[in-house]
């Protein structure tokens, strides 16, 4: 069994909701990403989202643009970020790891090369911001064999039909992004959420995850509540940026995630 | 209403692609708002009304048609070839950019939507779209890199005249490239009252085949007006190539008269020998950004890099999708011209002919003027002078030296 079904199986048996984390491959410094994925897990993320940079990170806000060109300084590329994950995966095999970003890197690196690389580094999924379904069949062919799972985007504005095409096109979980916006927008309202997921729910048995927009505990357990995981990268992303040395930086997100994960448990 | 090529290989197919290029690589956000503007715009060429609200807007606000001039001197200096000129400088606010700001304009009505965004480079499109904006009494916000506010100072001041907001975008390399991220941004936060309008044929499916349609005027105009004027169709048809909607608006018409040569020109910069130019046809290669499948100035890690042009509306990494396509195919020919051809060709348009043309157009110009060289005399080409130099001429003087 993969990593993602193996941790949503475990979360859906413990009746319990799962913290998504993302950070940059690479920011602040390259030396920090395996440090920080290990805390990660350590304070209880169930899944470790790892942003692949971009130049162009058209539907990023200005947080994690400000990490991915902290990262694009540092030398980062999709290669860096995957034996980033290989380095890691030395420490833990058992958390899965999602890679998030956009199309260009992966097929400048190939996509048969890019499914091999991720699969001997011990990446379980991916995420490409700008590319919808409809365009996905040659990258979701050759990830396939290698079982690396290709997560899509539900968004507010995806109608309901093209929400069931969507269910059966992705597999892993599916990811619905609760605010019309960019990453680190702040105006996420959980109603409107709680409807959407309904109506996903409907369609799927795909676990569903929520984020873009949640940045604190409360909100946490506000949308933990209607979703099966919830996912915060942009508050993650500015702490880990913030404090000027690495061993702070970490416990900054070890506390951070401990208390998200403390949040959602009690719901 | 447009008129379409005839043939089944019309294109793009109904997923926008153009062979292998084109497409829609947005966030999900986005793929119902262009799902909606495909609808609508599918309704539009339907319905007789819009091509007539189309076409008066045209004729009386933006004065089409646009002559075709001969330039007599001009081409006496440069070469052999008679050169004809497709004034599209004469065109209110003075480009090109305004055919295909209006036709979205319509559009934006038929959408109810009330809040109008734009990139701009050149600032030409953003002026453009602040005039129809202005027009429709919308709400109008364009992002400019903040490199690009600097060389285009009138054009910035002239969108604040006419109400729009300008929002200076500070991110990545401060030129168009990064004025459209931020503009993709802002549209997906304000999808549902806002359209985009995009300035080129660049872009997800259906921008590509909506601003060729648009800006098709030029050509099918052109066509009418060498048959009537010199009697024949011209053997060559010259345009500069940002994102390539005065090029594609020019030679779309002619696709078909195959003795008819094409040559898109692109933004060489400081030369192909060097990585200072904006020429992804002729120094890159196919990948995704802004939407669409086709030829980018990336590394060999996918990363988009820093372009350079002296003019701010080509100084662009990608290009439109048709154009990776009709390169692919051979139909047109792609070239290169300098900074320093281009600024030659600026002067001696300027002074031998008393047209001061826009630095992307004097690309093209410069093109024409290599073509002639080594042509006959019997040689008919068209340039597409895009737009007009006013915006340039405070960083030309500074190149002279003189401060304005
Ligand atoms: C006068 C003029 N010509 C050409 C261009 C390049 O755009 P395109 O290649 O889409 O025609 C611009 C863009 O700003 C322009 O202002």
């Amino acid at each position: 069994m993969s990593r993602l079904a193996a941790t949503f199986g475990r979360l859906r048996e413990a009746r319990e909701k799962g913290l998504i984390t993302f950070i940059t491959a690479g920011d602040p410094t390259l030396a920090a990403t395996v440090p920080a994925l290990n805390q990660l897990a350590d304070a209880g993320a169930d899944v470790l989202e790892l942003g692949v940079p971009f130049t162009d990170p058209e539907a990023d806000g200005p947080s994690i643009q400000r990490s991915s060109e902290r990262a694009l300084l540092n030398g980062v590329t999709l290669r860096t970020s995957c034996e980033q994950v290989a380095l890691f995966r030395r420490e833990n095999d058992t958390t899965p790891v999602v890679l998030m970003g956009y199309m260009n890197p992966i097929l400048a690196l190939g996509l048969e090369q890019f499914a091999q690389l991720a699969s001997q580094s011990g990446v379980d999924g991916l995420i490409v911001v700008n590319l919808p379904p409809e365009e996905a069949d040659e990258l979701r062919s050759v990830l396939e064999p290698f079982d690396i799972d290709l997560i899509l985007l539900v968004a507010p504005t995806t109608p309901l039909e093209r929400i069931e095409t969507l269910a059966n096109s992705g597999s892993g979980f599916l990811y619905y992004v609760s605010i019309k916006g960019i990453t680190g927008a702040d105006h996420l309202d959980v109603t409107d959420v709680e409807r959407k997921v309904f109506s996903i729910k409907q369609v799927t048995d795909l676990p569903v995850s929520v984020g873009f927009g949640i940045k604190t505990p409360e909100t946490a357990a506000a949308v933990a509540k209607v979703a099966d995981a919830i996912v915060v990268g942009s508050a993650l992303v500015e702490t880990l940026s913030r404090t000027t040395t690495l061993a702070e930086s970490l416990k900054d997100i070890h506390e951070l995630t401990s208390a998200l994960k403390r949040s959602i448990r009690a719901c | 209403m447009f008129r379409r090529r005839a043939g089944d290989n019309e294109l793009p197919d109904s997923t926008g692609h153009f062979g292998p290029y084109g497409g829609r690589f947005v966030a999900e956000t986005l793929m119902s708002a262009l799902d909606e503007l495909t609808r609508v715009y599918q309704d539009a060429l339907d319905d007789p009304t819009f091509e007539a609200e189309f076409k008066t807007d045209l004729a009386r606000y933006v004065g089409r048609p646009s002559p075709l001039y001969e330039a007599k001197r001009f081409a006496a200096t440069v070469g052999k070839a008679r050169i004809f000129l497709k004034r599209e400088d004469l065109n209110h606010t003075g480009a090109h950019k305004i055919n295909n700001t209006i036709g979205q304009a319509l559009l934006a009505s038929r959408m109810g939507k009330r809040r109008i965004i734009a990139e701009t480079g050149a600032g030409q499109h953003g002026v453009a779209t602040a005039t129809v904006a202005a027009r429709l009494g919308a709400e109008c916000t364009v992002y400019m890199g903040s490199t690009d506010i600097e060389r285009q100072k009138p054009n910035v001041y002239r969108m604040k005249m006419l109400g729009a907001h300008v929002q200076p975008v500070d991110s990545g390399s401060k030129t168009l490239k990064d004025a459209m991220n931020e503009a993709m941004r802002d549209w997906v936060t304000n999808i549902d009252t806002t359209h985009y309008i995009i300035g080129s044929v660049a872009g997800p499916h259906p921008y590509p085949v909506m601003v060729r349609d648009f800006q098709s005027v030029i050509g099918e105009e052109c066509r009418e007006q060498c048959l009537e004027l010199i009697g024949q169709l011209p053997d060559a048809l010259i345009a500069c190539v940002g994102g390539g909607s005065n090029a594609m608006g020019l030679f779309y018409p002619f696709l078909n008269d195959i003795n008819v040569a094409m040559v898109g020109v692109e933004a060489g910069g400081e030369g192909m020998h060097t990585t200072r130019h904006a020429a992804p046809l002729n120094g890159g290669t196919p990948g995704v950004l802004h939407g669409a499948n086709t030829y980018l100035m990336a590394d060999e890690d996918g990363l988009i890099l820093d372009t350079h042009s002296i003019s701010a509306g080509l100084d662009y990494p990608g290009v439109g999708p048709e154009h990776a396509y009709l390169k692919d195919t051979g139909r047109v020919r792609y070239e290169t011209v300098t900074d320093e051809e281009a600024l030659h060709a600026f002067r001696l348009l300027s002074e031998s002919e008393g047209i001061v043309p826009a630095l992307e157009s004097a690309h093209a110009l410069a093109q024409a003027a290599k073509t002639s060289e080594c042509g006959n005399v019997e040689d008919v080409i068209v340039v597409n002078l895009s737009g007009r130099g006013d915006k340039d001429l405070e960083s030309v003087a500074r190149l002279d030296g003189v401060s304005l």
